[in-house]
C-alpha cells in the first residue's frame, strides 16, 4: 500500500529518523572461509543481492608455505618429500612432472620396468585423490552415504599404495631416474582384484548418486562454462572436459609409457556442475581400464631406477613438463644453473587455473547452489597456494 | 540415464595411441611404436624431448661431465645459445618460429627450439602485439603458468608465460615460452591480462613473489603471501629463509 517513499515521508512528520536504504546496504558481504568446512583452507569474499551472488572475489594463501622458494636451497633429491605436501593425497603426480624435468636437465633415462610403475602408481594415486574429492563434494550436497563409500573405497587403494610404496599418503616414490623400490609379490593380483571391485562400485555410486533426483537438480543446468569460456580462462583437467574440450596430458602430449596404451580421453558436452562432477568418475573407469593394460604389458623383470650420480646436476638449462594429475595439468618449470640445487622452481598447477573459473561461475548465482559450483571445480586449496 | 551413455559421451574422442604414432604431427615422429620385447627402448619420452641424440644411452659420467664443462661459461638461462651442437630443429616447431619471424622480423629473438618446446624473447614494448598474434593467427589460446626468474648478475628479471593451445590438435602438445625480460630496480611489465584472460592470478602472484608491476592489470595487489607482509618480494635472490 504504501511506497518507500511514502514510509518516508511519514516518519518524518512523526519525528523518526528513517535513513533511506541505499544499493550498498542492499547487499550483504559473505567471507566464506578460510574456516569454513565447505572450502576448505581457502576463503572467498561474496556478496549477495536477496540470494543471487553479484560478487566474487577468491582470497587464498591461507595454506602458502613457500614451496617454490623452498626448493632453491634444496638438491634436487632433497626436495622431492616437500615437493609432494601442497597435494598429498596425489603426491605421486606431483614428484611425477618434477621428475620428468629433472630427468631431462640431467639427462637421466627411466627403465622400462620403472616407466611402468610410475604409471601404475599415478594412476591408483589419482584415483584416490578423485575418490577423496567425491567424499567431500557428497557429504556437501547433503549426501553423506556418498562420503562414506568412497571414503571406504580409497582405503583400499591406500593399502595398495602402501604395499607398494611403503608409505599411506605421502609416498615420496617418484625420483628422477626411476621410483623407489621394485614392486612387492602379489601386487598384481591384488591390484587386479580392487580393480574388478571398483569397477563394480562405480556403478553403485551412479545409482546412488548421479542418478539421484536430488542431485540432478542441484546440477543439472547449473553453472555452465562454455567451450569458449572454458579455454579463455584456460581452466585444465576435468573442469575443461566437462565443457566439450578433450584434452588430457596423457594423449597430447604422452609422457613415458602412456604412448603405448590405448584409452579414451573422457569428456561431456554440456559443461554444468554436473558433467564437472560426472567426468572425474568417468576419468576413474578408463583409469581402472588403463590400469589393466599396464599391469598386463609390465615386463616381469629389470631395473626399475637409472643409477645417478651421487649429488646428480646437468648442464644449465630449462626445462617445463607436465602430467595430467586428478586436478588436470601439473607442469613443473625448473631453471638449472649447473649446480645441484635449481635456481628456479615454479609449479604450474591445475587448481590455481581452475580459480580463475570460479568468481566466472558463481556471479548470478544463487547462494544455494555455491557449494555446488566451488566443489565441482575440483580445486585442492592446498595445492593452489604451494 | 540418458547422460551417461558411453557412446554419446565418446563420439568425438581422441583417437588411440596406436593411431597416433602415425598422425602427420610433429608430436607423432617422437611417439615410439609399442616394444615388441622387454629392451629399453631407444627413444624415451622423458629424454628425447630435449636431446634425441644423447638418449640412447644413459648418460656416463664424463658425458655429463663433458655437459657441464661446456655449459659453464653460460649463464643459467643466458640469452645466447647454448654453445653445444644443438640438434636440427623439427620442422613443425621450425614452420611456426619461421611464421613468427615473417611478422615481426627482428623484434623477436628465438632462443631455442627443441621438440615441443620454443622459447621466443621479445622486448616488452611488443610483448601484447606478439601475443595477439600468437593467440590470433597461430592458435595459443591459453597461458599455463607465468613464471618469473630472478637474474640479479645482468641486474634483470624473466618472466615466462608458458602458451598452449586447446582449439588446435596439432599444437596440443606444444608450449611456448614468449619471455621478456625488464629492469630489476623498476620492474614494470605491460600486462597480457586483455590478450589472454588466463594470466589475471598468475600475474598478480608474479607480482607480489617478484615485485614486477604489470601496468594495466587491474589489481596489482597482494595474492597469497599473509596481509601483513613487509619484506621485499620472496622469490627474489636476495630475500634469504631466516637460518638458511
Amino acid at each position: 500500500m504504501t511506497s518507500i517513499e511514502e514510509k518516508f515521508e511519514e516518519s518524518k512528520k512523526l519525528g523518526l529518523q528513517i535513513v533511506k536504504e541505499s544499493e550498498e546496504d542492499r547487499l550483504m558481504t559473505l567471507s566464506v572461509g578460510p574456516q569454513h568446512p565447505g572450502s576448505g583452507h581457502f576463503r572467498f569474499v561474496i556478496k549477495v543481492d536477496g540470494d543471487y551472488i553479484v560478487f566474487c572475489d577468491p582470497d587464498p594463501g591461507y595454506v602458502h608455505r613457500g614451496e617454490e622458494k623452498m626448493s632453491e636451497y634444496r638438491n634436487i633429491i632433497q626436495n622431492i618429500p616437500h615437493l609432494e605436501r601442497p597435494v598429498i593425497h596425489d603426491s605421486t603426480n606431483i614428484t611425477y612432472s618434477y621428475s620428468l624435468a629433472v630427468e631431462e636437465l640431467i639427462g637421466a633415462q627411466v627403465p622400462r620396468r620403472g616407466q611402468f610403475i610410475r604409471a601404475i602408481a599415478s594412476e591408483l594415486n589419482r584415483q584416490v585423490y578423485t575418490l577423496y574429492w567425491l567424499a567431500i563434494y557428497g557429504i556437501f550436497l547433503g549426501h553423506s552415504t556418498m562420503f562414506m563409500w568412497p571414503t571406504g573405497d580409497r582405503e583400499l587403494l591406500i593399502d595398495l599404495l602402501e604395499a607398494l610404496t611403503g608409505a599411506r599418503v605421502t609416498h615420496a616414490y617418484n625420483i628422477p631416474g626411476g621410483v623407489r623400490n621394485d614392486m612387492p609379490e602379489g601386487f598384481k593380483d591384488r591390484c587386479l582384484n580392487q580393480i574388478r571391485y571398483l569397477q563394480k562400485r562405480f556403478k553403485e555410486y551412479e545409482d546412488i548418486f548421479y542418478n539421484n533426483p536430488l542431485f540432478r537438480q542441484r546440477t543439472e543446468g547449473v553453472a555452465i562454462l562454455t567451450k569458449e569460456d572454458a579455454i579463455k580462462l584456460g581452466v585444465t583437467g576435468s573442469v575443461l572436459r566437462a565443457s566439450n574440450v578433450p584434452f588430457d596430458v596423457r594423449k597430447a602430449e604422452p609422457y613415458d609409457i602412456y604412448n603405448e596404451i590405448d584409452f579414451k580421453v573422457q569428456y561431456m558436452k554440456t559443461g554444468d556442475c554436473f558433467a564437472r562432477s560426472y567426468v572425474p568418475l568417468l576419468d576413474m573407469q578408463e583409469s581402472c581400464y588403463i590400469l589393466e593394460q599396464l599391469l598386463d604389458k609390465i615386463p616381469s623383470s629389470g631395473e626399475v631406477r637409472a643409477k645417478l650420480q651421487p649429488n646428480p646436476k646437468g648442464p644449465p638449462g630449462e626445462a617445463y613438463r607436465r602430467v595430467e594429475s586428478g586436478r588436470g595439468a601439473l607442469g613443473y618449470y625448473i631453471v638449472s644453473d649447473g649446480t645441484p640445487k635449481p635456481y628456479r622452481v615454479k609449479i604450474s598447477v591445475g587448481s590455481f587455473r581452475n580459480m580463475l573459473a570460479l568468481p566466472h561461475l558463481l556471479i548470478g548465482k544463487r547462494l544455494a547452489d555455491m557449494p555446488a559450483v566451488y566443489w565441482s571445480l575440483n580445486y585442492w586449496p592446498v595445492e593452489a597456494d604451494r | 540415464m540418458s547422460a551417461n551413455n558411453g557412446e554419446e559421451l565418446n563420439e568425438g574422442a581422441v583417437s588411440t595411441s596406436t593411431k597416433d604414432s602415425s598422425s602427420p604431427t610433429a608430436s607423432g615422429s617422437i611417439r615410439q611404436t609399442p616394444q615388441q620385447d622387454h629392451q629399453p627402448p631407444k627413444l624415451s619420452s622423458s629424454l628425447d624431448i630435449n636431446n634425441p641424440t644423447k638418449a640412447s644411452q644413459p648418460p656416463t659420467k664424463g658425458a655429463a661431465a663433458a655437459a657441464s664443462t661446456t655449459g659453464a661459461s653460460t649463464k643459467p638461462v643466458a640469452a645466447t645459445p647454448p654453445a653445444k651442437k644443438e640438434p636440427e630443429p623439427p620442422p613443425f616447431e621450425k614452420g611456426l618460429v619461421e611464421g613468427i619471424k615473417n611478422k615481426f622480423g627482428d623484434a623477436v629473438k628465438v632462443l631455442f627450439i627443441k621438440p615441443l618446446r620454443i622459447k621466443i624473447q621479445v622486448d616488452p614494448q611488443n610483448m601484447v602485439g606478439v601475443a595477439s598474434f600468437l593467440r590470433d593467427s597461430i592458435g595459443f589460446d591459453h597461458a599455463e603458468s607465468v613464471a618469473g626468474t630472478d637474474y640479479p648478475k645482468d641486474n634483470q628479471i624473466e618472466v615466462i608465460y608458458h602458451l598452449g593451445s586447446y582449439s588446435r590438435e596439432d599444437l596440443a602438445p606444444h608450449i611456448l615460452w614468449l619471455t621478456t625480460r625488464t629492469n630489476r630496480d623498476d620492474a614494470r611489465l605491460p600486462t597480457l591480462i586483455n590478450v589472454y584472460k588466463s594470466v589475471e592470478y598468475h600475474e598478480r602472484e608474479c607480482y607480489e613473489m617478484l615485485g614486477v608491476y604489470f601496468e594495466g592489470h587491474p589489481r596489482n595487489e597482494r595474492f597469497l603471501l599473509p596481509e601483513d607482509w613487509a619484506d621485499i618480494p620472496p622469490l627474489r635472490r636476495d630475500f634469504r629463509i631466516k637460518g638458511r
